[in-house]
């Protein structure tokens, strides 16, 4: 256990936590998502009540619950770590039979009207499993063989669950979440090593193995990844998102056609405008000074996130502030870059700006579990 | 279980160290985003700004009004009649086919209206409007347009369709127009855009297709924005096209509409032709069809009606139609000897009924002969041993160049389709195209129009002309393009002396005028009027030796595909010439029978510009004339024909 308890004394109480807060943090969340309301007003042309208006009313049911777990002491959190890690295991597993299928993939619950991404939550689980794991684990024991296969086998169970959803991009970010808080925790450098120059060497023989007489994939599965890999080749097909997403990018300029003239978006050039190509109408209404301002708030954010955790000397909070923000990063890394036609493209939303309702409460959990770690750091 | 400060310290300053090397990570890969972003909308940017520029911009054309054509006197000919239809859009309909059974009780629809709507319906978008009837009357279309409220989806519509109010009159001259065909589009280096639009519709033959170039007229264009699947959601820009050119004609519709009626049901043609501009007054090709069933699309059973005729009404026979002249060349042969100097206007020539050559004989058509024979009298009485004499002095040579000096053997160029060359035989021609020499025989044909000659009715008025004026005329059907005249420049002289051609045409007058002229019966009685001119009947079969030792058969006994087919040209006045006209009537029998009559009546029609008047005929005939005259089924004068009205 962590010196956590001992200095008790020093964390604020009652009310005082306000003051405590990480309030640049929550300023600038809130910034993000009101940049997310004004794209998603645009694209819908102009009405409230299609998106920005419930994406509103999420944004405020996720304000009160990250508001809620901030006031909840952060070891209250790792406590619960287990339990949350279980029943999000359970969710995927109840989803894979009951979930609604939804763009051919099993990823929802439908809870009461509310439809719930068991996948969205496993990513918080997930660090707070392993942020907790490598609380209670003897620093000494980090890198020893049995200890490193613990935290690998409570990664891999949910990604093999997303995937068999099947869900590649956020299976995906659960290997790299997971893959990320071992490296943060000490992992030896060796592990990653090792499984990198295995995972590179078993790609470059399954590619090397095309067409000869040992090859490893059929003809069809490489034509697959063909198309995964360079979209452009089939201009109507696959390939349709990623170069309409450029073409609205690329025509907003330096300072963009202007709020609510983007006419890729408005006329409906761009599929998925609202969800995970949310960015292509902010860069074509916008352009390059209003895409490069996101990128510098999303920058602050993992700034103030890596400022608050500097700050920290608890190993589970450090973890876990660092876990979450390296999942808000992959995300937005993964969104970006499919979006500018940099990475294939997998269904990855952009964090507080994509319409969705679990992700979006799931972040703000995320988020109030910062400000938690932060309001009860150990001073 | 406690552990030291110092190793929890030292695991948390583990963990510090690589959490930089992550946030160095992940400020590279912003680095990497952020310089992505710059190369796309700062650098790329103006490529960029294109595509979605031509994503979101499509340019539809508008279809100009085709040019209007109008004969000499400004009545309209070909026109754009005001197109009703009824379109229906899907998505606005909401249940189809409960709208569409609801406007089948209003206008009249068809299972074959309702069947195509339902198949097209099927291919495009559900906002596309779709067309469920064309060509409403005005009343079908405000019973539409009254029941609206209860009709969703359903609107009436006005389109513009070619529409030729005389049909029968000028289906040969101006032909039709018809949707663009893919050998259309070859036919054409760089097809005008506006050919793709659906249903555009493009001069197929005649003046349409000549002067299609002018008469289309220049595309406006409409710059729409539309979405991705290709919905209007409105006009950023409109520029209005040109309508085509206007076009006025040579003809006068009602010479035209009256010599069309005179001409009845034979399969004939008839040409009248200004002498002194070489107008085309009334060139009329019959039987003749109506050109709108070709624009609404002609149906199997009145195509194929039109087809197996035998009298050929899609023919245009004025210049498609080629015949041996007969006798109406005998102007030929003797101008091609007098200039020779081979004889002179008063060289004679006895006729015993036939000329000896070569152990064959060459018969003239009075078998009892017509005696001594002057140039004159050869012309008056269309003897045929004069020419076949005078054709073996000068030979078949200086005939055929004689010819075609007046217009025979040549192709006029008119705006009109398949115009035909004739033929102006010599010896290199029959060498080249049977590797037969020449042979007297073949001249001694060729001297009164038979054997090889063919020329077409419009040749034989452009001959008629260039006797009369002694200039060569040369025809023309255009007047005026877009209220520009089209030029006339005065025809040069033929080259022949004035003694020669003063000579032929008295002789032309008196066969029409002297006691003994073959087209005596059909001379005009006004002295102000009067008429020359030359009959002639030309053989479609050999007569053999046998059938003539038998004794001729006479045309009524034949079948009428054998019969010889009658010939007439002529002018008037004889004074002072103004109109030449030359009338064929396929398988009329006698030329002074069948066809001078015609001629007469076309050229009082264009000396008077309608129905000729009775005081110009000769006072016997003006009872069997006025009865005639009344019997003709004449347009009123809006056009429309006696039966139409009636109906």
């Amino acid at each position: 256990m962590s010196f956590l308890e001992y200095r008790v004394k020093f964390v604020p109480t009652g009310l005082r936590k306000v003051l405590h807060l990480n309030w640049p943090l929550i300023v600038l969340v809130t910034a993000v998502s009101a940049v997310g309301w004004l794209a998603l007003y645009s694209i819908a042309g102009g009405r409230l009540d299609v998106w920005a208006g419930r994406q509103m009313q999420v944004f405020a049911l996720g304000a009160v619950l990250m508001f809620i777990i901030a006031f909840v002491p952060i070891w209250f959190w790792r406590n619960m770590s287990l339990i949350a890690y279980v029943v999000s295991i359970l969710l995927l597993l109840v989803v894979e039979f009951f979930g609604v299928t939804g763009m051919g993939a099993q990823r929802w619950l439908d809870i009461g009207g509310f439809r719930l991404q068991p996948s969205e939550m496993a990513k918080i689980t997930l660090v707070m499993m392993l942020a907790a794991y490598y609380d209670w684990l003897d620093v000494k024991k980090t890198s020893r063989l049995f200890w490193v296969l613990i935290p690998v086998v409570l990664t891999v169970i949910p990604t093999v669950l997303v995937l068999m959803q099947p869900n590649l991009g956020t299976a995906l970010i659960l290997l790299m979440i997971g893959g990320t808080v071992m490296l943060l925790a000490g992992v030896s450098w060796w592990y990653f090593g090792a499984v990198i120059s295995a995972v590179g060497a078993t790609i470059w023989a399954v590619m090397a193995s095309r067409g000869t007489d040992w090859q490893l994939l059929h003809d069809y599965q490489f034509r697959r990844i063909d198309t995964f890999l360079d979209p452009t080749s089939d201009p109507l097909g696959a390939g349709y998102n990623i170069i309409q997403a450029q073409i609205a990018l690329g025509s907003g300029g330096w300072g963009g056609k202007g709020f609510m003239q983007g006419t890729q978006s408005r006329l409906n050039f761009l599929p998925e405008k609202h969800t995970d190509f949310i960015f292509t109408t902010l860069g074509e209404e916008f352009g390059f000074v209003g895409v490069f301002s996101l990128l510098v708030l999303y920058g602050l954010i993992l700034l103030f996130c890596y400022v608050s955790a500097m700050q920290n000397k608890d190993r589970f909070s450090v973890l876990l502030i660092l876990g979450i923000a390296a999942n808000f990063f992959f995300y937005l890394a993964v969104n970006l870059s499919m979006v500018m036609g940099l990475a294939p493209v997998v269904g990855i939303p952009l964090p507080f700006l994509s319409y969705g309702g679990s992700a979006m409460l799931v972040l703000l959990v995320a988020f109030g579990l910062i400000q938690s770690a932060h309001v009860h750091r150990p001073r | 279980m406690r552990r030291s400060p110092k190793e929890t310290e030292d695991a948390a300053r583990g963990t510090h160290r690589r959490a930089l090397l992550l946030g160095g990570g992940m400020t590279a890969m912003f680095a990497v985003l952020g310089a992505r972003m710059h190369y796309l909308s700062v650098d790329q940017a103006d490529q960029f700004k294109l595509l979605a520029e031509e994503n979101r911009i499509s340019i539809r054309l508008i279809p100009p009004a085709r040019g209007v054509i109008h004969d000499r006197n400004g009545k309209v000919l070909a026109g754009n009649e005001q197109n009703y239809r009824v379109v229906i859009t899907r998505e606005d309909a909401g249940d189809v086919d409960a709208v569409l059974a609801k406007l089948a009780h209003i206008i009249p629809l068809t299972a074959d209206d309702l069947d195509r709507t339902a198949k097209e319906m099927n291919r495009t978008s559900p906002f596309a409007p779709i067309t469920v009837a064309d060509r409403l009357s005005w009343e079908d279309l405000s019973k539409v347009a009254l029941n609206a409220p209860s009709l969703p989806g359903v609107s009436p519509e006005v389109g513009l369709s070619r529409q030729y109010p005389r049909d029968t009159d000028f289906a040969h001259v101006l032909g039709y127009v018809g949707p663009v065909s893919e050998r259309d589009l070859e036919a054409l280096d760089s097809p005008d855009p506006l050919l793709r639009i659906p249903k555009f519709q493009i001069g197929k033959i005649g003046v349409e297709r000549w002067l299609e170039d002018q008469l289309r007229g220049r595309a406006g264009t409409r710059r729409i924005e539309v979405n991705a699947v290709g919905r209007v959601m409105r006009e950023l820009e409109r520029e209005e096209g040109d309508p085509g050119s206007d076009v006025r004609l040579t003809i006068n519709a009602d010479v035209q509409n009256f010599v069309q009626a005179r001409l009845g049901d034979e399969s004939a043609a008839a040409v009248v032709m200004d002498v002194t501009n070489g107008d085309l007054i009334a060139i009329v090709s019959s039987p003749s069809f109506d050109p709108n069933l070709f624009v609404r699309g002609i149906s199997h059973t009145d195509y194929n009606g039109l087809m197996e005729n035998d009298h050929r009404p899609l023919a245009n026979k004025t210049v498609q139609g080629v015949y041996p002249p007969g006798s109406t060349f005998k102007m030929i042969t003797a101008l091609a000897a007098l200039e020779a100097g081979m004889i002179t206007v008063n060289t004679s020539v006895r006729c015993p009924g036939y000329l000896e050559f070569g152990g064959r004989r060459f018969h003239c058509w009075k078998r009892a002969g017509h005696g001594a024979v002057d140039l004159e009298k050869s012309l008056s009485e269309s003897c045929d041993v004069y020419y076949y004499d005078i054709a073996q002095r000068v030979g078949i040579e200086k005939i055929a160049e004689m010819g075609k000096r007046f217009g025979l053997g040549i192709r006029h160029d008119l705006p009109m389709s398949a115009i035909a060359e004739g033929i102006m035989p010599n010896r290199a021609w029959k060498q080249e195209r049977q590797q037969e020499d020449w042979r007297i025989g073949d001249t001694i044909n060729a001297s009164i129009g038979q054997g090889y000659v063919l020329t077409s009715p419009l040749q034989l008025a452009v001959m008629t002309a260039r006797i009369a004026t002694g200039r060569a005329v040369v025809p023309r059907l255009v007047r005026s393009v877009d209220g520009k005249e089209v030029p006339v420049e005065e025809a040069p002289s033929i080259g022949i002396s004035e003694e020669i051609l003063r000579k032929i045409r008295s002789g032309m007058y008196a066969v029409m005028n002297a006691e003994r002229g073959t087209a005596k019966s059909s001379r005009i009685a006004d002295e102000a009027l009067l008429m020359a001119g030359k009959t002639g009947t030309s053989q479609v079969r050999n007569i053999t030796a046998a059938e003539r030792a038998r004794g001729v058969i006479s045309n009524d006994q034949l079948p009428w595909n054998r019969r010889d087919h009658a010939l007439f040209v002529g002018y008037a006045p004889y004074t002072n010439p103004r109109y030449a006209v030359s009338v064929v009537v396929e398988h009329g029998g006698g030329g002074s029978t069948a066809a001078a009559p015609v001629g007469r009546d076309a050229i009082l029609s264009a000396l008077t510009g309608g129905i000729p008047p009775l005081s110009a005929y000769p006072s016997s005939q003006r009872n069997r004339i006025e009865s005639m005259l009344e019997k003709l089924p004449l347009r009123d004068a809006e056009g429309r024909a006696p039966d139409s009205s009636r109906a």
